[in-house]
């Protein structure tokens, strides 16, 4: 780790995992046109292809039916928002709970790995049916001002926080036990130490992982739907019964994927940037 | 029970690790002002027994009276004796997602609650002392490893210690670094810092050492001015340590 660090070594790693160069490009397009044509041709093609290409493929069916699933995937959107910034706190406070040390503390530390055992456990429907259809039928009133939606948020909340929660734990056991030593020996206190030392290091180093579960949390918003919200899968289901016509799917699949795919990219590129920082570390 | 210049005094410190007895029956005075070196094999102590010092290990048996103040007493506050003793790491440790500006009031700001200003002033001021104003904004990995430890050397400083403990400071360091690092020692000894510094650099601990304490497997076997120890050791055991020493190159 010195300042003198050789620079050919870093840039010519990255220009090999790149592919760089005008030359590379080109065979890149090339390819992945050929690529996409051979596909493209073997679907349609196929025997069954006009009677898929009426089912799934209605032009009129998805300029109709678009405007309507697009404003149910403002829902989903919602859901993801809301359950993603509760989950990203309370997530890290189990991670907290779960590493707190001493005997005292044993049942808060037995309370949060029962907890993400039982909650990566079940199948997330079935946490979501047992919340929107249980927590009502206790009858107590101050339960009833919940919705349907408020459940499907708790349930996914529920399920997803025991998930990332495992994610910051990674995280903050990866952290070296001399960073501790170092923070404690300078007077701070063990909470001082993990705001300020341990866990800003732990989440840079899981921010990766924890995009890649907020991912599978924006398809599983689509789950809310079965205990009664009509979000875009419900909408599009509503659209297909009405029509005989399975397009509005391809539609809700289209958005789903519309909002995937930027957080996918931004996940590669903080792997990436991640990378670079190590090898310049490393140099 | 202290007399009033008495900086630290571990009495009958005992410090095990499972089975493996690491500390066995540590006596060690040190007065204000004084720089004592300890030196000894790989294994025989001297990291363990600056770490009990500063708390980051319990001990199991012995007492440590820090200004005359039992630290290893029931009920005694542990960050507010960490605060007062200074101690710097063979691995530098320093904080890798903050700015060496960050590293070094990080401390001053939430455990004395200094004022970022002042906190800030006052670590620009230390680090220009100890050549490092440029590298203020720096991120530690920017560094060379003697820069990381001066940076280290200069976050315990900012706590304003009464204490320093240096745990083999230049072992992790190219040799040309070593000087670097060493100077800033000698710089904190000749302005008075009482210091216990366990340490390989012989002709180190012969300059700067009031007293030189060889460590053998837990316990102090022999102590005294360094020219009395290097030149005429008593304990055939020291003898055989520094022969060795010489062999290497070292002293």
């Amino acid at each position: 780790m010195s300042v003198g660090a050789d620079p050919g070594r870093g840039s010519r790693i990255l220009g090999d995992l790149r592919g760089s160069g005008q030359g590379s490009i080109w065979i890149a397009t090339a390819s992945t046109i050929v690529f996409a044509a051979i596909v493209v041709a073997v679907i349609v093609t196929s025997p069954g292809w006009p009677a898929v290409k009426k089912a799934f493929f209605n032009r009129e069916i998805f300029v109709d039916s678009f405007p309507e699933i697009a404003r149910a995937f403002l829902l989903n959107i919602r859901i993801f928002l809301i359950a993603e910034a509760v989950i990203l706190v309370f997530a890290l406070l189990i991670a907290v709970l779960r590493g707190l040390p001493g005997p005292v503390f044993f049942p808060i530390r037995a309370l949060a790995v029962v907890y993400t055992d039982l909650f990566r456990g079940i199948p997330t429907i079935l946490v979501i049916y047992i919340l929107g259809f249980g927590a009502p039928a206790l009858q107590l009133s101050w339960l009833e001002r919940f919705t349907p939606l408020f459940w499907g948020i708790v349930a996914l909340v529920l399920v997803y926080s025991a998930y990332v929660a495992e994610v910051y734990r990674a995280g903050i056991e990866s952290v070296h036990r001399s960073q501790e030593a170092a923070a404690r020996s300078l007077g701070l206190s063990q909470p001082q130490t993990l705001r300020f030392v341990i866990i800003p290091q732990a989440v840079r180093r899981v921010i990766p992982p924890l995009l890649n579960d907020f991912i599978g949390l924006q398809k599983d918003t689509a789950l809310v739907a079965l205990i009664g919200p009509i979000e875009a899968f419900r909408q599009s289901q509503i659209d297909v019964a009405a029509t005989f016509n399975y397009t509005p799917y391809l539609c809700t699949a289209l958005l789903f994927v519309l909002l995937t795919i930027p957080m996918a990219r931004l996940t590669d590129w903080l792997i990436a940037r991640d990378r670079r920082r190590q090898l310049a570390g490393a140099a | 029970m202290s007399s009033k210049c008495q900086a630290l005094r571990l009495d009958g410190v005992r410090k095990s690790f499972g089975k493996n007895e690491v500390l066995k029956g540590i006596d060690l005075d040190l007065a204000e002002h004084e720089v004592v070196c300890l030196i000894g094999a790989s294994g025989s102590g001297k990291s363990t027994l600056l770490r009990c010092v500063n708390l980051l290990e319990p001990i199991d048996e012995g007492r440590i009276v820090v200004l005359g103040e039992e630290i290893t007493a029931h009920g005694v506050k542990v960050n507010e004796v960490r605060r007062r003793i200074g101690i710097v790491f063979q691995a530098y440790n320093l904080f890798p997602h903050m700015s060496v500006l960050r590293n070094v009031t990080l401390a001053p700001r939430r455990v004395l609650g200094v004022s970022k200003d002042v906190a800030e002033a006052e670590a620009t001021a230390l680090l220009g002392r100890f050549g490092l104003a440029e590298r203020r904004d720096e991120y530690p990995d920017r560094l060379s490893g003697g820069q990381q430890q001066r940076v280290a050397i200069v976050r315990a400083l900012a706590m304003r210690p009464e204490l320093m403990l240096l745990d083999e400071v230049t072992s992790a360091l190219d040799p040309e670094l070593v000087a670097e690092v060493l100077n800033v020692i000698r710089e904190l000894a000749e302005g008075g810092m009482t210091m216990l510094i366990a340490t390989h650099e012989m002709s180190f601990a012969r300059d700067i050492a009031s007293r030189v304490c060889f460590l053998d497997a837990g316990r102090i076997l022999e102590q005294g001015p360094p020219t009395e120890i290097f030149s005429n050791p008593k304990e055939p055991r020291t003898k055989q340590f520094l022969e060795r020493i010489i062999e290497a190159g070292r002293l």
